[in-house]
């Protein structure tokens, strides 16, 4: 049956196709959807791990027990798991093992704009690149396939605009791969050196092999057109090429990004005049070319940030631009803010007048970063806020007092832990704040180990992140309602005086949960305002000043009442 | 032919809906369909565009500076943002809501005045549309974009079958008969 799907929802059903037996990732934009598809289907155990080495590390224990296993994660999220990846490489699988690695050109909802391809180099694996939803589930199929023929773990990479784009997949039906047999066998899986250095030979060994069969496989495909121009491109640089130049280049496409296919690329260059890189990010394909002796234009031509378009390669390499419209006009910015009825909004203007070192983390409350919170000093990486503050407190101990960590409960359980026990082992009077929202939001609502709630909604045991605090050394432990603003603001001011370290969880659901009750708009009786523009200054989305009076935009106003305290006239009302 | 719709508005429209549906009506009357969306941070509040295209054969998803046929664009000052995406000849439908980006609600930026007028003026086609509206008249203003959407269809060659099964089969039952509503105030308006 023909379906559009997504790229991500495309993979999900080549892991249901497969026949894979158990998918264990972390949510990450834009690798998300993959896990949130792939549990539609009851025949895959599925679940969101506290983070990705702890999802790979569970897949590879699947593999080794010789059921077909897979991982998704975003590019930042592989260098978490990176530590169990690069040795999986040495062991190999049993049952097929699938590593997904979604990056982010662009950086559409990212901290970083890495290139992901080298960890496959890197770490001597097998990488394939979809460049649309049909290949996202063929190469999911194929991957599992070469998985075991090499007994080798396989990355799939994919890119924002392979992940979130849809295109038209003929679905099939799932093949049952039955669990493999164990037979223990130290020397393949458990690496002490001894038994490692003998695997690094069957790396070396398996990576030829890889490479011979690149050469021929129907995934590196030559598409021979005008051969002027020729083009070496993968994933989403192929169909911006394809559009931007149809017949008028030749194509090297190819699927597999490592090993390099060096025959095929040798042939191909010999064939075309004029031979071009077409590649987003690092030039990765570039210098394999170039190392091989092979002429090229890549990145001196193109560019290493950002996406790629089909007008930046016509323009390139055609010389041609399209003509467009504009309009004369200041047009202002609009950037993500938080949510009408956020309860970040309510602990970020808690904390304002407080002027605070904020060590900040991932997830919609680094927006808190943003005009008129300004809230947050540093943004780092999962977790960095917990054990970076300790540093900061280590150098500057006098504004320990003047200073916190804000890190909402998924990114907490993700690698915020070990920070903390680190602020208690290591004695730093650390003030950590968990926003705790009872989700994962910014990837769109997953559950995590402290909702009580598994992928799927079933119940299941739920972390105590109070008790955790006191097991962790943190005697304090207080809990405030961020709605409440006066009284949240008392409770953190107090609580920064303590000389000890303080776990101060900040405690409300995020407002779009479909459980959370929603009020009837609030409005602003324009009699009663007077313009002091109080209530506009928590810079919620629903509050704009018009004509010298705070309006409440009733279509995005949740109802939420944060912003009724602060007006000292009684100008905000509930209802209509 | 490739053609091309560029859908634009503010995260938490409900652009993604919208663009679902109209790629599925497109697969359904037989078209090669390709869409991209934009998920996770940018979809707080921010600015946000899903690029949609049909035709015999698609290659890339994405719409480029003077490709698109229409612009739905669910926001004025967005229709502007978006102009130069606009073909020479294109036509932008617009619902007339307005809302305030940050920098304009902190003070730090105004909100133009005339908006659609000057982008008329630039040269586009522009139908103005007061979804907020149709969506209220449907019974509930987050219908704003399946009114949109009604009001687009009346600008492809989708019968208003494969429109109304679209939606039936894509939103969730309880919303059926709200979004049907919404979906037949859009495509009758003129």
């Amino acid at each position: 049956m023909k379906k559009l799907l997504l790229g991500n929802e495309a993979i999900a059903q080549g892991l249901y196709e497969a026949g894979c037996r158990l998918v264990s990732s972390y949510p990450g934009t834009p690798s998300t959807e993959i896990t949130e598809f792939a549990v539609k289907h009851d025949e895959m155990w599925c679940e969101w791990a506290p983070n990705e080495k702890v999802a790979l590390e569970t897949s590879i224990g699947a593999s080794i027990a010789g059921g077909r296993a897979f991982s998704a994660q975003k590019h930042v999220g592989l260098n978490v798991a990176a530590d169990p990846m690069f040795t999986v490489s040495y062991t190999g699988v049993n049952g097929g093992l699938v590593i997904c690695v979604a990056d982010d050109p662009g950086m559409f909802s990212s901290q970083n704009e890495q290139d992901s391809r080298h960890y496959a180099k890197a770490a001597k694996i097998l990488m394939l690149e979809p460049a649309d939803s049909t290949d996202c589930k063929e190469f999911t199929k194929l991957a599992f396939e070469l998985s075991e023929k090499f007994d080798t773990p396989v990355i799939l990479r994919e890119t924002t605009r392979i992940a979130h784009s849809s295109s038209i997949v003929e679905c099939g039906e799932r093949e049952e791969v039955p669990v493999k047999d164990y037979e223990k066998d130290f020397q393949k899986y458990a690496m002490l050196p001894a038994c490692a250095i003998k695997r690094h030979v069957v790396v070396e060994d398996r990576q030829k092999a890889e490479a011979e069969w690149a050469n021929t496989a129907p995934v590196n495909r030559i598409e021979y057109n005008d051969k002027k121009i020729g083009v070496i491109a993968a994933g989403i640089s192929y169909q911006y090429a394809k559009e931007a130049l149809g017949d008028k280049a030749s194509y090297l496409k190819l699927g597999c990004v490592y090993p390099l296919p060096d025959k095929l690329i040798k042939e191909f260059a010999e064939n075309v005049d004029k031979l071009y890189i077409v590649e987003e990010l690092d030039p990765f394909i570039e210098e394999h070319v170039r190392a091989m002796g092979i002429d090229c234009i890549g990145k001196e031509a193109f560019t290493m940030l950002g996406e790629y378009t089909q007008a930046l390669i016509s323009k390139v390499i055609l010389g041609e631009e399209k003509e467009h419209l504009t309009v004369d006009m200041d047009i202002p910015p609009r950037p993500p803010a938080l949510c009408a009825g956020c309860p970040h909004r309510g602990l970020f203007s808690a904390i304002k007048p407080l002027n605070l070192y904020i060590s900040g983390d991932i997830g919609c409350y680094t927006l808190g970063a943003l005009a008129p919170l300004n809230q947050i000093d540093t943004t780092i990486c999962m977790g960095a806020s917990v054990s970076a503050l300790h540093g900061h407190n280590k150098i500057r101990p006098d504004e320990a007092k003047k200073s916190v960590a804000v890190i909402g409960d998924s990114t907490f359980i993700h690698s915020g832990i070990t920070g903390m026990i680190n602020a208690a082992y290591n004695q730093s009077n650390s003030k950590i704040i968990v926003l705790d929202n009872s989700i994962t939001g910014m990837t769109g609502h997953q559950q995590n180990p402290t909702t009580g709630k598994r992928i799927n909604g079933d119940p299941t045991a739920a972390v105590d992140l109070e008790a955790l605090a006191h097991a962790c050394g943190f005697e304090r432990v207080l809990v405030v309602d961020p709605y409440d603003i006066a009284g949240t603001r008392k409770a953190i001011k107090d609580e920064l005086e303590v000389d000890a370290p303080s776990l101060i969880i900040s405690r409300r659901p995020c407002i779009l949960l479909k459980e959370v009750k929603k009020n009837p708009p609030y409005h602003v009786e324009s009699d009663k305002c007077i313009g002091c523009k109080a209530c506009v200054r928590i810079g919620c989305p629903a509050i704009s000043f018009r004509d010298g009076k705070s309006y409440i935009d009733f279509t995005q106003c949740t109802g939420c009442g944060m912003c009724q305290p602060l007006c000292k006239f009684d100008a905000i009302q509930e209802g209509k | 032919m490739t053609k091309s719709i560029l859908i634009v508005g503010v995260g938490g429209q409900g652009t993604l809906l919208a663009s679902r549906l109209l790629g599925r009506a497109l697969l359904a009357k037989g078209y090669d369909v390709k869409i991209s969306e934009v998920h996770g941070m940018s979809q707080r509040g921010g600015s946000v565009v899903t690029y949609v295209r049909y035709g015999d054969k698609v290659a890339s998803p994405i719409i480029e500076k003077g490709e698109a046929d229409i612009i739905l664009s669910f926001e004025q000052l967005e229709a502007a943002r978006w102009l130069p995406y606009l073909k020479k000849d294109g036509t932008i439908v617009c619902n007339t809501q307005k809302m305030d980006p940050m920098p304009v609600i902190t003070g730090a930026a105004k909100y133009p005045e005339k908006v659609l007028d000057r982008v008329e003026a630039a040269g586009a086609k522009v139908q103005r549309v007061d979804a907020l509206r149709l969506a209220l008249e449907a019974g509930s203003p987050k219908a704003v974009n399946v009114a949109l959407i009604g009001v687009l269809a009346k600008n492809t060659d989708i019968d208003r079958e494969i429109w109304e099964e679209t939606i039936k089969t894509t939103v969730p039952p309880k919303f059926v008969e709200l979004n049907e509503k919404a979906f037949a105030l859009g495509y009758e308006t003129k």
